[in-house]
């Protein structure tokens, strides 16, 4: 099921292309982006991969807390680091 | 054991009285056969907050808000005390009215507040829907995180000495005696019952449970700076009977949103009701639109401990050995402080910073007298 | 029309596949509801790169030819009376409902984190985190990867990141030769598993397998750069871009709890036909203990079969599924964890990620005899987003709390799932739009 095409997406306003059938958190870790700030500043990223441990929260379209391992990445999306 | 003074319950008002016992210098015995602070304490809101409902009522929660800022300095930043004010959203002119009504009544206790017509409250809390008549700021209420708090009077009165006997059930208190599940027992000159909704340690008096809901969301900081309450929240405290909701919304200072509010005296299981979680946070939404967008964490229900009045039972009983401190209803949090105060009072013949006739647990005694006739 | 499912199996991993094929040839109404986008499960998950394990492919077909209906991108809420379930969709944004005779949790499992110094700097990621990352797109190409942790994970990890183009660096297996032993016999009395460790192996050649060797802190500014690594003797560091970290699985027991399905030492108490202490709600695969994929189908197809009233059927399956069972203890028994590991953290390392909760404010609770209500109380550990999904088995492990509670909302939802009024009007000709 590989594809080849590419979709763009914008993260933290760069423009990020990853394959069609990526999820948000392979372009957050792709553009070297955090996905969230801890609530004590700490930086995180992905963790279980799986949508339950919540590390890979970001804002995706202006949605806050969205889990971005669970998302797939469409032509266009925003996203922005969870803080 | 021997104690000074024993304390059945450490909620937060059983805390801040075993605090007030043992900085006079008391031997205090703490008795909590749970974690503590895990009832009304852990459940409520922790809205700090002057209610007028009732001349008494006003006068107790003006004197508890008053401690509460008293302390301020000496609280752990664990407790999040966050001086945030409550705002009073009036949805039309006829509650508007009620503002002008309010404001009166809390100037003649020196409550400072402020009127904000319709622009001022849009520009106060820009989440609220528009079209909104305005509303009663004041400035000088806030939020904490209750259990913090009461392990912090917990802690500061084992600092000073006394006892906590936690895993331990109290079945009967009479005559400066405590008697235990395990058949052992405990003496005091006085004994304070300050066990919440459990009324089983003095059976002659009438506390409801009343059940609540509170839903928790994920961080969205900013999204509302007061804790905002609709003008109409004193109609729902005051149904005595039917279930009801109200727009209640706090702003956690760790930028959670805490929404309230209902109340039912007919359910007396923990579960949560879907029905009246749904019309809980349809009337939050009807306020702030943009709300059902958020994330919800947790949902979780509690009871208050609802006397008939709605004033609580703080002072001696007829046995002179017991005195109470319960019946908080939505107010323990407030009231803590100051009922712990008017413990101390008539434990030391200290004399009382307010009246606190209205409050002495004989009119529960008349009130049981009365039904049973 | 409210529709009424004969059959609604919870998660679309190999064992509520396998319960899905089974109970369809009963010719009864069957659908699987999942949380991720598609079919397969975590060990199975689809995506980019998906290998073509025959066993998964024959599965895969089986489970699309059965006439079952899978919805996907569902995450359960609540189950707010017997027989009814609900589910938020994120793509509609709506709360379904569903209505059921019977119902199969096959909930699977989860990895287990263990904290240690370090552990949440970003490129610290769960082993079978990180290969669904990269199912998910991730790409690991020149990925300099240390495999750390337990179980038989690590070296599957291992070798899909090696094969997807990564420089596995070391994988550090916790346990020693000694304890996997036995274990390692259990493998050998096994043709099917035999296989998979050879073909693992010839992935993983040149790749070095350290057993009785665990990471002691993540270390890097901002960013993981290297990872300490011990054997208990001497300490040393691998610079790194990722470290892929587990211990082993813990089972997800939450929709169980809910439900009031009795748990017996971490698992869901079931009897031969996968039944559990409630009425009606089976239960299959990891959540009754840790086995395995081929425990896991075995289970489901056994669930499948007793839920669709094939009890003949399933018990001719009890007995392989008992095999499975022990093979399952075998491996729990072997990857148990070293003391050592449960002692890395120092007082400021973080237990709970969702609230910042640091291991010196629970150990100064756990020393005064408190417990995980009162900790989550007064330091609201477990009481952010993840619901304690990620430090409860951690909490449990260096503490001994166990959460026996679960309340609804079982997952978080937006506030709107509360306020409108449950879809249950799901119709035929929806549900099988959503078959493609």
């Amino acid at each position: 099921m590989p594809e080849s095409r590419l979709i763009t997406v914008q993260v933290n306003g760069k423009a990020v292309s990853v394959p069609a059938g990526s999820m948000v958190s392979a372009a957050m870790l792709k553009a070297g982006d955090l996905c969230r700030v801890s609530v004590t500043g700490e930086p995180r990223s992905a963790l279980c991969g799986m949508g339950i441990c919540f590390e890979c929260r970001a804002v995706i379209n202006g949605v806050a807390h969205s889990r971005s391992c669970q998302v797939a990445c469409r032509e266009g999306m925003t996203v922005e680091t969870q803080r | 054991m021997q104690f000074d003074v024993l304390i059945l319950g450490a909620g937060i008002v059983g805390s801040a009285c075993a605090l007030e016992c043992a900085r006079a210098g008391m031997k205090v015995g703490i008795v909590e056969p749970n974690v503590p602070a895990n009832g009304a304490s852990a459940a409520g809101m922790g809205h700090i907050v002057v209610m007028d409902d009732s001349p008494a009522q006003l006068a107790l929660s003006r004197y508890g808000r008053e401690l509460w800022q008293q302390m301020r300095q000496a609280l752990p930043a664990t407790v999040e005390y966050e001086q945030c004010g409550t705002l009073w959203v009036a949805a039309d002119e006829e509650e508007m009215q009620e503002v002008h009504a309010k404001q009166r009544t809390y100037a003649s206790v020196g409550v400072e507040t402020e009127i904000l017509d319709a622009q001022a409250l849009e520009h106060a809390e820009p989440q609220l829907r528009k079209g909104l008549a305005g509303g009663l700021r004041v400035p000088g209420d806030g939020v904490i995180y209750p259990p913090a708090a009461a392990r912090f009077f917990l802690d500061e009165a084992i600092r000073l000495g006394a006892t906590l006997l936690r895993g331990v059930l109290p079945v009967a208190a009479a005559q400066g005696r405590v008697k235990l599940q395990d058949g052992s027992g405990l003496s005091a000159g006085a004994i304070v019952i300050a066990t919440g909704v459990n009324t089983s340690l003095v059976p002659w008096i009438t506390v409801q449970p009343r059940k609540g809901h509170l839903v928790i969301t994920d961080r969205y900081p900013g999204f509302v700076r007061h804790q905002l309450v609709e003008l109409g929240y004193l109609k729902s405290a005051h149904k005595l009977t039917a279930d009801s909701v109200a727009f209640n919304v706090q702003p956690r200072q760790t930028g959670q949103l805490l929404i309230g509010s209902s109340r039912q005296y007919s359910d007396a299981v923990p579960d949560v009701d879907a029905a009246i979680l749904r019309r809980m946070l349809d009337r939050a939404s009807e306020y702030l639109p943009r709300i059902s967008e958020l994330s919800a964490i947790r949902v979780w229900t509690g009871f208050r401990a609802a006397t008939p009045d709605k004033l609580p039972l703080i002072g001696p009983t007829p046995d002179r050995s017991v005195f109470l401190a319960m019946g908080f209803e939505g107010l323990g949090i407030t009231n803590a402080p100051g009922a712990a105060r008017l413990v101390g009072d008539y434990l030391l013949g200290r004399e009382p910073a307010i009246d606190r006739t209205p409050f002495l647990p004989g009119r529960a005694l008349k009130q049981a007298e009365a039904m049973r006739a | 029309m409210s529709m009424r499912w004969d059959v609604l199996i919870v998660g679309a991993g190999p064992a509520g596949m396998a319960a899905a094929v089974a109970a369809s040839r009963g010719r009864l109404r069957v659908a699987v509801l999942d949380d991720n986008a598609a079919a397969g499960g975590q060990i199975w998950r689809r995506g980019l790169g998906e290998t073509a394990e025959p066993a998964k492919q024959k599965m895969l077909h089986a489970f699309k030819e059965c006439g079952a209906v899978l919805l996907a991108g569902r995450r359960v809420v609540q189950a707010p009376e017997p027989g009814v379930l609900e589910a938020w969709c994120d793509e509609t944004n709506v709360l379904e409902r569903y209505h059921y005779d019977r119902l199969i949790l096959a909930t699977g499992a989860r990895e287990r984190f263990l904290p240690f110094p370090g552990w949440t700097l970003p490129g610290v990621m769960g082993a079978g985190g990180l290969q669904a990352l990269v199912r998910g797109g991730y790409d690991v190409r020149g990925k300099r990867v240390v495999v750390a942790g337990t179980g038989p994970l690590l070296m599957a990890v291992a070798a899909h990141l090696k094969h997807d183009g990564a420089k596995v660096v070391a994988i550090c297996e916790q346990a020693s030769m000694a304890r996997m032993l036995p274990f390692a016999a259990q493998l050998a009395k096994k043709p099917s598993k035999i296989l998979q460790a050879v073909a693992l192996g010839a992935n993983l050649r040149g790749v070095s397998y350290k057993t009785g060797c665990w990471p002691v802190a993540a270390i890097g500014n901002g960013r993981l750069q290297h990872v300490e690594l011990t054997d208990g003797r001497r300490r040393w560091t691998e610079q790194c871009d990722l470290l892929a970290c587990g211990f082993h699985l813990v089972p997800n027991l939450e929709l169980p709890l809910l439900f009031g399905c009795r748990v017996e030492n971490d698992a869901v108490a079931v009897n031969a036909m996968q039944q559990t202490s409630v009425a009606g709600v089976y239960c299959a695969g990891e959540p009754t203990g840790i086995a395995g994929v081929d425990a896991a189908l075995l289970q489901g197809e056994i669930a499948g079969l007793a839920a669709a009233g094939n009890t003949g059927g399933a018990e001719k399956l009890v007995a392989r599924s008992k095999a499975e069972r022990a093979f399952g203890e075998a491996m729990t028994s072997a990857f148990r964890l070293r003391d050592e590991v449960l002692r890395l953290c120092d007082a400021n390392t973080i237990v709970c990620r969702c609230e910042d909760v640091s291991y010196g404010s629970l150990k100064a609770l756990a020393d005064e005899k408190n417990n995980w209500t009162d900790a989550k109380l007064l330091t609201r550990c477990g009481m952010g987003p993840c619901q304690g999904r990620v430090c409860g088995p951690a909490v449990e492990a260096l503490f001994g709390w166990k959460n026996a509670s679960v309340r609804p909302p079982v997952f978080p939802v937006p506030i709107a799932a509360f306020i409108t009024e449950p879809q249950s009007e799901f119709d035929n000709q929806q549900a099988l739009q959503e078959m493609q």
